[in-house]
């Protein structure tokens, strides 16, 4: 019988009440979904004194258009982003990642501020809001501040969100010329990636004005493929530069050997999902 | 800490652990033990609840978190003697054999007939991906949704 350790509960019931009792309460930790957390806490790998439950904070769950931005509340679930025209209509790499993120019954419950904030490297939607060069809203005590995806990953999970404080919302610019896709290889339903790829380009007059491109699960972090990147950058899209970003993501890349796989293999998988999310991506930013 | 949730439309209180899942707390305390408590890492489906009418794995659900909401068990599905036609579809197509993931197909693929009365096998295959079963290899199932679906007359309750 896996159990967690004992913790403190409490329900929260406003962002400020959770704020303030996170620095109040030392190791304590916030609660959405849960379905990443709970079965570390059963694991022993994270033991929080007491859970700040934020399910109730429905102002947190939305995806709409603010200007020229898309804006996410950290606690969307898996199922609406799947589910959002808005976002398959702007950013139809979500729906492709979400298809393939753990199972429908899971997709329930998850949330994407919980995604993000667990920083586990093999895990998608990271990988997604960096390719489409996201930023993140992050609140505390004495208000908000915003992160950019590059920035928000210190380490193996490990983020930018300070003591005290709550990733509250995901914002993702709208470009002209935009397209986007994620490619994933697991090895059955609902597994973790053996290695996926997000990219994003956006295209202008028949060249590249600019790309995002991101790796999970093949290195200690999510990927980001600046050099691939600036490769991109100012080309008309054709195979043989997709070929070359993707030897570029083989090379980049820092894969270990593990049950999923051994680390040629993962460098290989790294190179061809690159370049088949590019593919994809420059097919629906010109259609 | 006194925990209360409707569980099958019964207010059920007890005094729990924080830490208690919602798993056992339905085992436990009004003893429904058709939820099947499984691989304990959500990976298994064979303790899918529904939460609100939506599926939920609840050996990954804190008891405390399922507060204020309504828990339906595989218990709910049959009333006054009368099967519900996933019951009865499982029965006609012979969908298990040993049954122990049953509890947790059975509410997935109630709460997919809910959302979608007429799935396509691709759509039945997608909603029981997170549940395993290793008896049946899945064909029977995907028969017994679809046996459900083509027979939704004979649902008698919700």
């Amino acid at each position: 019988m896996q159990t967690p350790a004992r913790f403190d509960y409490e329900r929260a019931t406003s962002l400020q009440g959770a704020i303030a009792s996170l620095k109040e309460h030392e190791d304590s930790r916030i609660i959405a979904g849960g379905h990443s957390l709970l079965p570390m806490m059963k694991l022993r790998l994270a033991s929080p004194t007491r859970l700040i439950d934020i399910n109730d904070l429905t102002d947190l769950q939305y995806i709409r258009e603010e200007g020229d931005e898309i804006a996410i509340g950290a606690l969307t679930r898996h199922v609406e982003l799947l589910k959002s025209e808005l976002l398959a209509e702007h950013f139809p790499l979500f729906k492709d990642a979400e298809l393939v993120i753990a199972d429908p019954v899971v997709r329930n419950r998850g949330t994407i501020g919980g995604s993000l904030c667990q920083a586990d490297a093999a895990e998608d939607l990271s990988a997604v809001c960096a390719a489409v060069k996201a930023t993140v809203v992050i609140t505390g005590a004495d208000g908000t501040r915003t992160v950019p995806m590059d920035q928000f990953h210190l380490g193996p999970w490990t983020t930018a969100v300070g003591e005290g404080e709550i990733l509250t919302e995901v914002r993702i610019a709208k470009r002209p010329g935009g397209g986007s896709a994620h490619e994933k290889v697991e090895r059955r339903a609902g597994d973790w990636a053996i290695a996926a790829a997000s990219a994003a380009v956006w295209i202008d007059g028949g060249v590249i004005t600019d790309a995002g491109i991101a790796l999970s699960a093949v290195g200690l972090t999510t990927i980001d493929l600046t050099r691939a990147e600036e490769l991109l950058r100012g080309q008309p899209p054709s195979e043989e530069l997709f070929e070359q970003a993707g030897a570029i993501a083989s090379e980049d890349c820092m894969p270990i050997p593990d049950s999923r796989g051994p680390v040629d293999y993962k460098r290989h998988l790294a190179g061809v999902l690159t370049k088949r999310a590019l593919r994809k991506a420059t097919a629906r930013a010109l259609s | 800490m006194n925990i209360s949730i409707n569980i099958n439309g019964e207010t059920v209180t007890r005094d729990v652990e924080p830490r208690t899942l919602l798993v056992h707390f339905i085992r436990d305390t009004p003893g429904l033990t058709g939820t099947h408590w499984g691989c304990d890492t959500s990976n298994c489906g064979a303790c899918v609840v529904q939460m609100d009418g939506q599926p939920l794995k609840s050996c990954t659900a804190l008891a405390a978190m399922c507060e204020g909401h309504e828990i339906r068990t595989v218990e709910a599905l049959e009333v006054d003697g009368k099967l519900d036609p996933i019951q009865q579809g499982f029965h006609e197509k012979h969908a298990l054999q040993c049954g122990f993931c049953t509890p947790g197909m059975l509410m997935t693929t109630r709460a997919l007939l809910d959302e979608n009365p007429d799935p396509t096998e691709a759509e039945i295959r997608m909603a029981i991906s997170g549940s395993i079963c290793r008896c049946t290899g899945y064909q029977n199932i995907v028969a017994a949704v679809r046996w459900a679906a083509e027979n939704a007359e004979a649902e008698v309750q919700s």
